[in-house]
């Protein structure tokens, strides 16, 4: 248990998608990774108190209402506060309202500082691929 | 085993019950104060005549103990993230029956050390980091509590994977370490029974002697507790009842003492309504929580500070300068016994906020979210609107006029909807408080404690 990487998945703020975040937590699972689920309506806080007690290695925050660029802002701020520097963030989804270019949405969110941005339809595999160029395993 | 004395070693009184197990009945009750500065067995001597005035000389079979004298047992505990291990360590502590002064997260100041070394706890219990998770903190918290000076014994139930090096800084600091598992081993995973049983053998072990109980242990047979671990364990006898009888199912007690206020749920508190997402830690089924702001004579002025003084005064159809003057009377002289018909008043307006103060900061809340799809809730703590019984007890109350008045204050209030109390339930009092003898009774002979104390509590009818 000791070696595998440790993720914190969840849906954030108002957000009661409850079947996805099923299937990431066996997708990453499956993957060798050490998943915590936190589930629905997840508030930022949540997961950085979530991280800190298992020491997590990222923090995978799911959005599919279209409100995640307003519930995402300032979460890496508040990890930072937390001691969590050095965390990874990736955020995916349907993160914003309506059909807007990928890339300036991608540009925004890592601005926000989250380390991988990824648009609605991503397989996990290729956040699995990602996630382990990140964090060398 | 036939007839049984059952002692409760309190702060003020020491309180005796005589129990006959074959006919299943107490023999009677008295009490007395504790003497424990000399010898804790003078005032056992004196409870033990007056109640054998009562029932004639008793030859018993056994005697057991509790006790929460010399100010109880005094613990500490620590973790890492304020709702997470800090508060799971707060839980395992409270259902052990310790008095929590501080509950300290992250990492350990020299402010703090300085802090632990003047408040001297019985127990320290460090925590933090899930099983293979942070480590840092508590090793970090380790090295503060090795360079403290006291005596206290360390009780390490932390991340798994820190403990060898946690014990290995303390002992080389001549420390004495207890180690047990995780209080949390995974996230939102609580796991406090392991590190309540080893809060149990130390206060068995160091704590009796060190507190002068000892010259008493040798008359006495069996099993000491901290008294609120027997009213704890009671109330979960009454609950969930036994192999061949059956509990009174989910139930609230509630103690109001001198200086603090005790409220416990025997309870899942899960979740009633449909679209209800819980957050938080996982509640334990037998749950204790303390208000050390809320109580009827040290803690007046807290009542007072909570539920604001116009509140009181008009409970206690009094003028909001007399309901001052009078709480000022009460909180310096705290021996002060309700014999005027203010005074009576003054207590009967105090009782009910301190039971709705305490039973509110105990219940679980509930909040209407609106979401993208439609009304969703999100639950806080138990959800103890089904609990059909709330169990009254505590010197300050059993004995109060309108008790029924009073305890119906733990229900649910229209004005605060969000609080998750009882809708409608039973009020029933124990009168002849016999509460933590029953939770000493229980460990040798459950089915006579459910069966004592289904008869001798008695109903006040049902509130809502």
């Amino acid at each position: 248990m000791e070696n595998k990487k440790k993720l914190v998945i969840g849906v954030i703020g108002a957000d009661v998608h409850a079947v996805g975040i099923q299937i990431l937590d066996h997708a990453f699972s499956d993957a060798g990774f050490d998943v915590t689920n936190l589930g629905v309506m997840v508030s930022q806080e949540e997961y950085i108190a979530a991280a800190t007690e298992i020491d997590a290695d990222g923090i995978m925050v799911s959005s599919l209402y279209g409100h995640g660029e307003l519930d995402c802002r300032g979460l890496r701020e508040k990890c930072n506060e937390a001691g969590l520097e050095d965390i990874l963030l990736y955020v995916g989804g349907n993160i914003v309202v309506g059909k807007q270019p990928f890339n300036e949405v991608e540009a925004r969110f890592k601005k926000m500082g989250f380390n991988r941005v990824f648009g609605p339809g991503t397989p996990p595999e290729e956040t699995i691929q990602c996630l382990k160029e990140d964090l060398g395993c | 085993m036939k007839q049984v004395l059952l002692i409760d070693f309190g702060s003020t009184y020491t309180k005796v019950t005589a129990a006959d197990l074959e006919t299943r009945e107490i023999l009677g009750t008295a009490a007395s104060y504790t003497t424990v500065e000399t010898d804790i067995n003078e005032g056992l001597e004196k409870a033990l005549a007056k109640l054998f005035d009562k029932t004639g000389e008793i030859d018993f079979d056994a005697r057991f103990a509790c006790s929460s004298a010399a100010g109880g047992l005094k613990m500490i505990s620590c973790g890492l993230v304020p709702e997470l291990t800090a508060e799971a360590a707060k839980q395992a502590s409270l259902g052990a029956g310790a008095k929590v002064m501080k509950v300290y997260s992250y990492q350990l100041t020299e402010g703090d050390r300085e802090e632990i070394e003047a408040l001297k706890p019985d127990i320290f219990l460090l925590t933090g980091g899930t099983d293979g998770g942070n480590k840092n903190n508590i090793i970090a918290n380790a090295k503060m509590l090795a360079a403290s000076k006291g005596d206290f014994p360390i009780l390490l139930a932390g991340n798994r994977n820190a403990a060898d090096e946690c014990r290995r800084i303390l002992e080389e600091a001549g420390k004495k370490v207890i180690v047990t598992e995780n209080v949390m081993p995974r996230f939102n995973e609580l796991n406090i029974g392991p590190a309540q049983s080893k809060i149990r053998e130390i206060f068995l072990e160091r704590i009796i002697s060190a507190k002068g109980l000892s010259e008493a242990s040798q008359l006495i047979s069996g099993i000491m507790m901290p008294t609120p671990a027997a009213v704890l364990t009671a109330m979960e006898l009454l609950s969930k009842g036994t192999e061949s009888q059956s509990g009174w199912g989910d139930l609230i007690g509630v103690d109001v003492g001198g200086a603090t206020t005790d409220v416990y749920s025997m309870s899942y508190g899960e979740p009633n309504g449909v679209n209800t997402v819980i957050k938080g830690l996982p509640e334990p089924y037998a749950k204790r929580t303390v208000e050390g702001d809320i109580g009827m004579r040290y803690s007046a002025q807290g009542i007072a500070d909570a539920a604001g003084i116009p509140v009181i005064a008009r409970l206690a159809g009094l003028s909001v300068e007399m309901t001052e003057k009078l709480l000022k009377q009460i909180s310096e002289k705290t021996d002060t016994l309700p014999e005027t018909e203010e005074l009576a008043a003054l207590d009967f307006a105090l009782a009910s906020q301190a039971v709705k103060i305490g039973m509110t900061r105990h219940a679980g809340t509930i909040e209407k979210v609106y979401t993208p799809i439609g009304e969703t809730y999100l639950q806080e703590g138990k959800d103890l609107r089904n609990a059909e019984k709330v169990i009254i007890t505590g010197g300050s109350l059993i004995h109060a006029e309108r008790v029924k008045e009073i305890g119906a204050n733990a229900l649910y209030d229209v004005t605060q909807m969000q609080s998750l109390k009882p809708v409608k339930a039973e009020i029933i009092v124990d009168e002849k408080y016999i509460l933590s003898a029953m939770g000493l009774l229980a460990q040798h002979a459950p089915d006579v404690a459910l069966d004592i104390m289904k008869k001798e509590l008695v109903t006040h009818g049902i509130a809502e």
